[in-house]
């Protein structure tokens, strides 16, 4: 039985769709991420599950329970917010404590966890600070540790480490990570952060202007988007506009002078859409024909930009000590076609 | 709450209550000292030295017939000292006062947190509603009480009395209750300002976060919401005590002749009983002690909230 059950969850503010015909479900101890861009309606969705926010549409159970009929203060789910939304007055461990105080959690007990919770998150020492004067990072710790020691179903996050700088974003994306793997809390981390979704999640449920355009996990939505929206909004891709000759036998992938055998499934006008490190450089003779217009170093790998005759590809290669081409060189782009996917062209560009 | 001012742990607690850094303002750093000439010789003559003058003068004497003599004795002081007339006009004074601000506490705290969850155009209009009469003349504002309830021609007695409800006037005006009640209007707007400001510097989503840990509305309010505000609220009430004890307008129009309080009666000694060294006594004293009030409380909001709001 699924854990968490969206059902055609949607949210309208007036006129304005925020949240439309959401679908979703999730497992028990799972990992799921809600990602896109800034306002396509994932903080909308973490509320409604939390109860801030009631619904238009739709319902969501949590274990089989209508989530409509439990009022956001019984639900007891943990929640980190993008503010952190620490009380201010109180110390670190003041805010842990404090979900244990409503739960009548006695003293010693609650003295017990609250010291546990903040040593998971390393904060053992920090337990008399109040929050301002703490840094970002130790905030951040003390607001999953105030979420995570009410032992909640449900853990939500909402961009927890936006707020953080680079370095101190990816030690917390490792913690995060193990610590939701010990206690096997089910999670779901909203992010528009594609990099933080991928290394954290066990799925990925991909969301634009309110709707969901794929969920799948961190590799499937990766290595075959459903649109051109995931392909864009999960890294770098190569589009190349094709067609499927079904003339010959079996049928060909025709991309001006390039040809490839197609799979099976398609016809007329496609998109071909290939990631930039799964291109490689081939013999005289086979790939597309390109020429290197720009080729730029960033250490561990090389960027190339190429023109090819149908439109401008960009190519990375591993620094693996091999003669690279040089600017202006002529060259041929290929490919395995597993790691080509292909949309009929003009279904939601 | 309480451990706000317990002694913090042996652990690595390593930020002191913020150091005194006095590395700006020196002499060396350049400071152009003189181009705040202008507004402290502005200062020294609007201010201080009338405030000199008239701390000399409350060293002054007076008779019916001689009128002000320039000598430097304490008999107005003694006077103030000794009789209990003055005792009273001064616990009068800050009775009112106290209770003036209470109620603006009581009722402009609640107004500023409903005034600060309404919706846009509401929003907007309340605001207007309450800011309003900020920019209407406090007598104006105060007259307003004395059209209401002012003896039997008053609008509201008229009104009740003639339903039967009351058989007489409500006693309002010449009361320290009417005192109070029309202060306490007067003053509301400084108050629902205060705590205003003070909400704004509250998280939106801390409510969302004590509910999801299991808090009720009525634990949201007194363990969240209220210590967050408070410094708007102590504040608002040092504004608010500190013009109430000083407020001429209203106590004269309401109060009048019969219930006098510091201010009204040190105008009565200057204009009426012309004993200026007598009023200018009453004067000073108002101010040192509402000074030592003041600056008293302050200090102490400042100690307590130092370590939680920078
Ligand atoms: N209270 C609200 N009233 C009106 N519109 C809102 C409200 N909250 C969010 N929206 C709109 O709903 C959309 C989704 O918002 P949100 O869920 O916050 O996006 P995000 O994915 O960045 O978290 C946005 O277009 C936003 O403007
Ligand atoms: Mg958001």
């Amino acid at each position: 039985m699924a854990f968490l059950e969206l059902d055609g969850v949607t949210k309208r503010f007036g006129p304005h769709v925020a949240v439309e015909q959401l679908d979703l479900t999730v497992a028990k101890g799972e990992f799921v991420s809600l990602l896109g861009p800034s306002g396509c309606g994932k903080t909308t969705t973490l509320q409604m599950i939390a109860g801030f926010l009631d619904l238009t549409g739709g319902a969501i159970r949590l274990e089989g329970r209508n989530l409509a009929e439990i009022h956001p203060s019984r639900r007891g789910l943990g929640i980190v917010f993008q503010s952190y939304a620490l009380f201010p007055h109180m110390t670190a461990a003041e805010n842990v404590a404090f979900g244990l105080e409503m739960r009548r959690v006695p003293a010693a007990e609650r003295a017990e966890r609250v010291e546990a919770a903040l040593a998971m998150v390393g904060l053992a020492g920090f337990a008399d600070r109040y929050p301002r004067r703490m840094s970002g990072g130790q905030q951040q710790r003390v607001a999953l540790a105030r979420a995570l020691v009410i032992r909640p179903s449900l853990l939500l996050l909402d961009e927890p480490l936006s707020n953080l700088d680079a370095k101190l974003r990816e030690e917390m994306q490792i913690e995060l990570r193990q610590i939701q793997r010990n206690l096997g809390t089910t999670t779901i981390l909203v992010t528009h952060d594609q990099v933080e979704a991928m290394s954290l999640s066990d799925r990925i449920v991909v969301m634009n202007t309110g709707r969901v355009e794929q969920i799948g996990t961190p590799q499937e939505t990766y290595e075959r988007p459903a649109s051109a929206f995931v392909a864009n909004f999960l890294g770098k891709t190569n589009e190349f506009a094709g067609t499927i000759e079904a003339g010959t036998q079996p049928a060909r992938i025709v991309a001006g002078s390039w040809s490839a055998p197609a799979p099976a499934g398609f016809s007329g006008p496609v998109t071909v859409s290939v990631r930039p490190e799964k291109i490689g450089f081939a013999g005289a003779g086979q790939g597309l024909a390109a020429r290197v217009a720009i080729r730029i170093f960033q250490g561990n790998h090389w960027l190339f930009q190429c023109e090819t005759e149908c439109g401008p590809a960009i190519v990375i290669r591993q620094n693996d000590g091999m003669a690279q081409p040089a600017e202006g060189e002529a060259v041929r782009l290929a490919w395995r076609p597993e790691d080509m996917s292909l949309r009929a062209a003009g279904v939601r560009p | 709450m309480t451990a706000a001012s317990s002694a913090p742990q042996p652990a690595p607690v390593t930020a002191a209550p913020a150091a005194p850094a006095p590395a700006a303002g020196g002499a060396g750093t350049g400071t152009p000292w003189p181009l705040v000439l202008p507004a402290l010789m502005l200062f020294v003559a609007v201010v201080l030295i009338p405030l000199a003058m008239t701390v000399l003068l409350s060293f002054n004497d007076w008779g019916q017939y001689k009128g002000i003599e320039q000598v430097f004795i304490l008999k107005n002081w003694r006077e103030i000292w000794e009789d209990d007339y003055f005792l009273e006009m001064f616990l009068r004074t800050f009775r009112i006062a106290v209770l003036a601000t209470l109620i603006t506490a009581l009722l402009g705290a609640p107004e500023a947190y409903i005034l600060n969850r309404m919706q846009g155009r509401w929003k907007g209009f309340f605001l207007l509603v309450i800011l309003g009469p900020l920019l209407i003349s406090v007598v104006a504002r105060t007259l307003g009480w004395a059209l209401l309830f002012g003896g039997a021609n008053g609008v509201v007695n008229k009104a009740l009395m003639s339903l039967g409800v009351i058989g007489a006037p409500i006693p309002f005006m010449f009361t320290e209750t009417g005192v109070v009640v029309a202060l306490a209007h007067v003053m509301m707007p400084f108050m629902v300002l205060s705590v205003w400001a003070a909400l704004q510097r509250v998280d939106p989503q801390i409510e969302n976060a004590a509910m999801s840990l299991g808090a009720g509305h009525a634990t949201i309010l007194r363990r969240i919401v209220l210590p967050q505000i408070m410094p708007g609220i102590l504040s608002g009430a040092i504004i608010v005590f500190s013009l109430s004890a000083s407020a001429f307008a209203t106590p004269s129009i309401i109060g009048g002749r019969r219930l006098k309080v510091a201010a009204t009666l040190a105008y009565d000694e200057f204009l009426n009983t012309l004993n200026w060294p007598l009023g200018a006594a009453v004067a000073v004293l108002l101010l040192v002690a509402l000074v030592l009030i003041v600056v008293g409380s302050n200090a102490l909001i400042e100690r307590r909230y130092a370590e939680v709001f920078r």
